[in-house]
C-alpha cells in the first residue's frame, strides 16, 4: 500500500483516502464502492444461501429462515437492502455523469448528498412496507 | 505511425478498440440488475408467508426460476466486475494482486454455476401445496 515494492515504487497509484479531502461527492463514490463491495461479498453468499436452502428442502430452508428471522440476520438483511438502494441511486447518479451532465460544482453537491439520504429513504419505506402491510 | 523502435510502433498502433469494455459491460449489467433486483425484493415482499411450500412454490415457476437463474449471471458478472476494480485500485503488492485476480477468475463462476444448479433443482422438483 506504501508503494515499497520495486514495481510500484514512484509509480501513480489510485486514489487512497488519505490523500483526499472528505467532500459530499468523494463520501458518496466511497459509499458507492462500499456498498457494491459488501453486497459481492455478503449478498451473493446470502443469495446462494437462500438458493441452496430451496433446492435441498423444508428442513435447509428453516435453518435458512430462522438465521434471518433473528435479529442478527434481519440486520444483515437490512444492512443489504439499504446497500442495493445506496448503490442504485449512486448508479443513477453514475449514468448521468456518464453522459457528462451534472459537473456543475453545486448541481454536483446537491446529489452527492441527495443520493445517501434517498437511499435511506427507500429502504425505510421498504421495510415499512413488509413490516406495515 | 512509428517504424522504428518497438515502442514507436506500439505507440503508432493507437487504441486496441475494446480498452472501454470493461467499463461498458459495467453500465449493461447494470441496466439489468435495475430490473432483476427490485423484482426480487418486491415479489419477496409481496409472498402472503414465508414456509417452505410457498417460496417454493414460487421460484420453481419457470418465469421465476428463470429470473433467478438471470441473477446468477448478470449481477454475479456485474459483482465480478466491481470486485475486480476494487482488488486493482487497492491490492497493490505484487504477488497477492496476482493471487486476488487468480481467485476472481475463479470463484465468482463458481457461485453461478452453483447457483444456477439450485436454481435447476428447484425447478424441477415438485411440491404439493403452498400459499403462492
Amino acid at each position: 500500500m506504501n508503494g515499497s515494492t520495486s514495481q510500484s515504487r514512484g509509480r501513480p497509484l489510485s486514489p487512497h483516502l488519505g490523500i483526499w479531502r472528505w467532500g459530499p461527492a468523494m463520501a458518496v463514490s466511497i459509499l458507492h464502492r462500499a456498498a457494491g463491495q459488501g453486497m459481492a461479498f455478503v449478498g451473493i453468499p446470502v443469495f446462494l444461501w437462500f438458493l441452496y436452502a430451496l433446492s435441498a428442502g423444508e428442513g435447509a430452508w428453516v435453518t435458512f429462515f430462522r438465521f434471518f428471522d433473528a435479529w442478527y440476520g434481519r440486520v444483515v438483511l437490512i444492512g443489504l437492502s439499504w446497500a442495493f438502494f445506496e448503490h442504485l441511486t449512486s448508479g443513477l447518479r453514475h449514468f448521468v455523469l456518464d453522459v457528462g451532465a451534472g459537473y456543475e460544482l453545486d448541481t454536483n453537491t446537491a446529489w452527492s448528498w441527495a443520493v445517501p439520504a434517498i437511499a435511506i429513504v427507500l429502504t425505510a419505506l421498504f421495510w415499512a412496507a413488509i413490516y406495515l402491510r | 505511425m512509428g517504424n522504428g523502435t518497438s515502442i514507436g510502433r506500439v505507440r503508432g498502433l493507437g487504441s486496441s478498440k475494446h480498452g472501454a469494455g470493461h467499463w461498458l459491460q459495467q453500465r449493461y449489467t447494470a441496466i439489468g440488475n435495475l430490473v432483476l433486483i427490485p423484482w426480487l425484493m418486491i415479489s419477496l415482499a409481496l409472498l402472503p408467508v414465508y414456509d417452505f411450500p410457498t417460496l417454493h412454490g414460487w421460484a420453481s415457476q419457470p418465469v421465476t426460476a428463470t429470473l433467478l437463474a438471470l441473477i446468477c449471471i448478470n449481477t454475479f458478472y456485474h459483482a465480478r466486475l466491481g470486485v475486480q476494480v476494487f482488488l486493482e485500485d487497492y491490492v497493490h503488492e505484487e504477488g497477492n494482486a496476482f493471487a486476488s485476480i487468480a481467485l476472481l477468475n475463479i470463484v465468482p463462476l463458481a457461485a453461478a454455476v452453483f447457483g444456477l444448479i439450485c436454481v435447476l433443482r428447484i425447478a424441477l422438483t415438485t411440491t404439493t401445496g403452498g400459499a403462492a
